[in-house]
């Protein structure tokens, strides 16, 4: 079934749309991320894989500005989000993000919490999103639910209607923030079919999980970070069966059991 | 035959009197709880702040209210402000600022508590789907908050009410003072006065807090329902 409501793109787009050059991050003098660097290019998937703590999600983090940077340089669209005036509430309506926990808005209804971003962030026409709104509802299969509460769904739910407002902002680009790691494990599939099924519509997406058949099923190129820094950059069938690094053979071997 | 005890409440204008009062009681309490709250919800949200600086001075503010006796208040306020400034003030206006700018730091307290305990995560949520400070507050954190802080917020409005008593003591008749001069007045014919006026006070006060827990209730079961 096709993707209504969601920006087509041709996979064969080659033009850069997000480019991470020598990032830095601290939080107090521990360093987090250190010279990071990375290009995505539209209708791209990229998996970041690595050890707990590695700061996958402060990167995700970083790219949003949801968490300040303390050097290099973030380009998106041709723009960058460091130096000079960044207008973030705009930035956030192209970049979407889904988070682990969800995190619905718990006082509004499913519906309420999809078109909240368009209609009053982005002005558009309320009939409009509620139509739009109804399609993506429909295309995750919880159209019957748009008028009940976040307490009224199970995880596998709630997250996809959390992607399903993060689409309705016709973002270019969706950051997935281990959005299956708080899920029981009979709600991860239904979560996990629903990106790649975004994915393989087009959408330009960067995904921290720890799934790793997922991600193998789904990148076009694995990211592995240790300890802050990018170990590797390859393919993802290289990388899970023969990857350039010692401590990605290290880190995969953990969850071979 | 001694007259009955009760009847002094529908002698001459008594009755009507108490009712007056009872206007002066709940339009200082009724204005200063709407100002209270206003400014309450301001300062709670000021208070949030990462500023450790305006933190402390929200929290000076507060227990300013909380240390000093609202009676203290009602005094510096309505004879020592005023002469000092050279400025005419009646007793119920001196008393409608007290009490808003009571209500107000403990009202700053109550919203603070509640947008404190709301997740965390709510806040990056709503900033990424570009929602501004203004924004944010307004959809998403305030309407949350509100829920946590009714039963706080409705124990405050009920205290005010309770507390505007002092007033008389700067010279506002309010419903106690004038049950106090009908007392006074009737005294000798009637030995049972107090208990008959000062049981009907009690009553009339009852009338104006009990409804404000009833609706606390009643919106906490429609929220949780």
């Amino acid at each position: 079934m096709e993707w209504i409501g969601v920006l087509i793109v041709n996979k064969k787009d080659s033009r850069v749309l997000l480019e991470i050059k020598n990032l830095y991050k601290k939080y107090g003098e521990t360093t987090v991320l250190d010279n990071i660097n990375l290009s995505i290019s539209k209708g791209e998937v990229i998996v970041i894989l690595g050890p707990s703590g590695c700061g996958k999600s402060t990167l995700l983090r970083c790219l949003n500005g949801l968490e300040k940077i303390q050097g290099g340089d973030i380009i998106f669209r041709d723009k960058s989000l460091v130096n000079g005036d960044v207008n973030w509430q705009e930035v956030r309506q192209q970049i979407g993000m889904v988070f682990q926990n969800y995190e619905l808005f718990p006082h509004m209804t499913v519906i309420e919490n999809i078109i909240l971003g368009p209609v009053k962030v982005q002005k558009r026409d309320k009939k409009e999103v509620m139509e739009q709104a109804r399609q993506l509802l429909d295309r995750v299969g919880l159209l019957d639910r748009e008028n009940s509460y976040p307490r009224q769904l199970s995880g596998g739910q709630k997250q996809r209607v959390a992607i399903v407002r993060a689409l309705c902002m016709n973002p270019e680009i969706m950051l997935f923030d281990e959005v299956t790691a708080a899920l029981d494990p009979e709600m991860v599939r239904e979560v996990l079919d629903v990106m790649l099924g975004l994915a393989k519509q087009g959408m330009t997406m960067i995904v921290v999980t720890h799934e790793l058949s997922f991600a193998r099923a789904v990148a076009d190129r694995i990211v592995f970070i240790d300890k802050g820094r990018i170990c590797e950059i390859t393919e993802p069938r290289e990388f899970f069966t023969k990857p350039k690094t010692e401590r990605a053979r290290h880190f995969l071997n953990r969850f071979q059991y | 035959m001694q007259s009955l005890g009760i009847s002094i409440l529908f002698t001459g204008v008594n009755m009507q009197r108490l009712f007056e009062g009872l206007m002066v009681t709940v339009r200082i309490a009724f204005i200063s709880i709407s100002i209270g709250s206003l400014l309450g919800i301001v300062l709670g949200v000021i208070w949030t702040s990462k500023s450790k600086w305006l933190r402390s001075v929200c929290r000076l503010y507060l227990e300013m209210f909380r240390i000093i006796p609202i009676l203290v208040w009602l005094f510096v306020m309505y004879f020592g402000v005023t002469t000092a400034l050279n400025i005419d003030l009646s007793g119920e206006t001196v008393s409608i600022i007290v009490f808003s700018l009571w209500g107000a730091a403990e009202m700053g307290d109550i919203v603070r508590g509640a947008l404190e305990s709301l997740p965390r995560h709510q806040v990056d949520s709503g900033k990424a789907i570009g929602l501004n400070p203004w924004d944010l507050y307004q959809y998403i954190l305030i309407p949350q908050a509100v829920k946590r802080m009714l039963p706080g917020a409705i124990n405050l409005a009920t205290r005010m009410v309770k507390t505007t008593s002092l007033v008389v003591l700067i010279g506002v008749i309010d419903v106690t003072k004038v049950g106090q001069q009908i007392i006074e007045r009737f005294r000798v014919e009637i030995p049972t006065a107090s208990f008959w006026v000062y049981g009907f006070v009690f009553i009339l006060y009852f009338i104006i807090c009990y409804p404000l827990s009833k609706i606390s209730r009643i919106l906490e079961n429609r929220w949780n329902g």
